[in-house]
């Protein structure tokens, strides 16, 4: 008896059994495409209202006193302004902050104050934005906002941006921390070995190592910080509108939460108004910023990635 | 070596105590404590703002729905809409996540289909969640509106469904990565299919990974706001009447995250508590997600 004997029909399996790999098959792949769809859904939706907005409204408004879209009022730079002054607020909180903790959490903390603080920092992280933005309005607002400068709104674009930053720290502190964590013992044992401290090896050969993925947690928190919408709906005010201001002490409107603001009121704005096609026009902006800047984070991370 | 030494080079280590060593580390325990910090006093001031409303009404606030009264206004109708949105999104997105993981990691190969595919998911996770309430009022309440019912719940719950669909994906994959390959060959080597291999070996091996991302991704939806607002989730009062849960469904809806922002933007005094009161309820569901998947995760990293 040797093995040639085996007749190849009885190699290729029973057919009940082989049955279902096919149709397993085909329905996953299916599954897979799905989420392509839903990719060529999103573009083809915003574009189609982005150029109805366009086809209908007079390009004139485009730039006006304020952001007042049931006064056909559009002025972009109120709106591209706002979301750069929170942004902006809330990376200059965010990225000092979230990356100091990453340091932190993975080259002085031990494994038993690690494993207590990551958890707290991911419940931070699961807050609702809705919670921050009332958060945002109640206690930052008349706690920090006020302290700098007591004639503040109550509503302004300063605590929306402080609001933002809280929100975007465990986005920053967790992503550091995992490419902090991912350089190898070895570096760190080799500049111990010539006599440096702790401080200086964090800073000198840990940091560097670690930068593609603590460029590219900025830049995510910078994308998700331009993408937020409730803490700024809830606490920036301007929800029927907002006039150009450049001051962050002041109420003002993001693109974020100028599409809340129209969308609170869709039973008036429904059908082919400008001021309801500018939603999607609005949305192909947002939609267009932040893939360009998770595009630029993948290429960040691509480019000077080191691999051990 | 005296001529090195005497051109100057400082040694790397120096004695005495290292001030400025202990100042940066100073510096790095306060941006982790300000996070903390940040989180407790957050906690703190809504509960402190809850706690009258909630010592005076009870369990009133969970049974009312919404009102224009701050005294009679409740959550009941978020409670039942965000339970609702729980459904949609694991009978839809939580199937079809997976199966898409699976698809990525077990069946497809290498080409640039997949690249593609796998790129894709990763930029439609970064994509804002606002959008993907545009992507839900063109789709599910306009063009599919015959079949949905317009700004319905269950428009709503597909958006949300279609938005949590990267997360579950993305953390799928990566539990199902995690299985050692040795798992698989050894299936293999008995003469087990490819189906076989996974549901039997790689699926079981993977579980608890993939149900840690797919809660994650739930108390993420549970927590949403603004995609629901553009999907059209009421603000403000609705009657239900006398319906039946599928007339419900296509029916007009809101959810806690909805009912928090509504009670938010009331300009009345007394909203700000019951706005808080309602923080608590939407907290104690979405943060009861989170900490059931940080558990699940934990006893899962350190049985491996």
């Amino acid at each position: 008896m040797t093995a040639a004997s085996i007749p190849a029909t009885s190699l290729r399996g029973n057919p009940r059994r082989r049955g279902p790999e096919r149709i397993v098959h085909g329905l996953f792949f299916g599954a897979a495409l799905g989420s392509v769809l839903i990719s060529v859904l999103i573009v083809a939706s915003l574009l189609g209202g982005a150029i109805d907005f366009l086809r209908i409204v007079d390009l004139g408004k485009l730039v006006a006193d304020g952001w007042y879209p049931r006064r056909d009022e559009f002025d972009l730079a109120t709106l591209i302004v706002g979301s750069f002054i929170v942004t902006f607020i809330a990376t200059l909180v965010a990225v000092p902050v979230g990356l100091l903790a990453a340091i932190y959490l993975s080259e002085y903390a031990n494994r038993r104050a690690r494993s207590v603080i990551k958890p707290i920092l991911e419940i931070l992280a699961g807050i609702p934005s809705v919670v921050i933005g009332f958060f945002a309005l109640t206690w930052i607002s008349p706690n920090v906002v006020q302290l700098f400068n007591p004639k503040a709104n109550d509503f302004s674009l300063l605590a929306a941006g402080l609001g933002v930053g809280v929100l975007t720290i465990p986005l920053i502190a967790s992503i550091s921390e995992d490419s902090l964590r991912a350089v190898p013992t070895a570096l760190r044992e080799a500049s111990y070995g010539l006599g440096a401290r702790r401080m200086t090896t964090s800073l000198r050969i840990v940091v560097p190592a670690a930068i593609s993925g603590i460029v590219a947690s900025v830049i995510l928190g910078v994308s998700r910080a331009i993408g937020e919408t409730m803490v700024v709906a809830v606490a920036a005010g301007g929800s029927g509108g907002s006039q150009f201001t450049a001051n962050p002490f002041e109420p003002g409107q993001t693109i974020t939460a100028a599409m809340a603001a129209l969308a609170t009121g869709t039973d008036q704005v429904v059908g082919s108004t400008a001021a309801f096609q500018s939603l999607f026009f609005l949305g192909l902006v947002l939609f267009i910023l932040t893939l360009v800047f998770n595009q630029l984070g993948e290429l960040v991370v691509r480019r000077t990635r080191q691999i051990y | 070596m005296t001529a090195i030494a005497s051109a100057g080079v400082r040694p790397i280590g120096r004695s005495g105590p290292d001030w400025r060593g202990m100042a940066f580390q100073g510096l790095l325990l306060f941006s982790l404590l300000f996070s903390l910090a940040v989180l407790a006093t957050l906690l703190l001031d809504i509960v402190q703002r809850a706690v009258p409303v909630i010592a005076e009404r009870g369990t009133d606030i969970l049974t009312r729905p919404t009102s224009s009264q701050p005294t009679k206004a409740g959550v009941a109708q978020g409670i039942f809409g965000t339970g609702m949105m729980a459904v949609f999104v694991i009978a839809f997105a939580f199937p079809i996540g997976i199966m898409t993981a699976i698809y990525l990691e077990e069946y497809a190969r290498d080409s640039r289909l997949t690249r593609f595919i796998s790129l894709n998911i990763r930029n439609l996770a970064g994509v804002p969640s606002v959008v993907y309430g545009l992507l839900g009022l063109s789709i599910f309440v306009l063009t599919l509106g015959p079949l949905t019912g317009g700004r319905s719940m269950i428009a709503g719950g597909l958006t949300l469904a279609v938005l949590v669909l990267p997360i579950v994906i993305i953390t799928s994959s990566e539990a199902i990565r995690a299985v050692p390959r040795a798992l698989r060959e050894a299936g293999y080597g008995v003469g087990a299919s490819r189906w076989e291999v996974t549901r039997k070996l790689v699926v079981p091996a993977a579980a608890p990974g993939i149900l840690t991302g797919t809660v994650l991704a739930l108390s993420r939806a549970l927590g949403e706001t603004a995609p629901l607002i553009l999907t059209g989730a009421v603000l403000g009062g609705f009657s239900t009447g006398n319906k039946d849960i599928i007339e419900q469904i296509f029916g007009r809806f809101t959810v806690l995250p909805v009912t928090v922002f509504d009670f938010a933007r009331k300009p009345q005094a007394d909203f700000r508590e019951l706005t808080a009161a309602a923080i608590v309820v939407l907290l104690v569901i979405t943060l009861l997600a989170n900490a059931i998947a940080i558990l699940l995760r934990n006893r899962f990293e350190r049985a491996t």
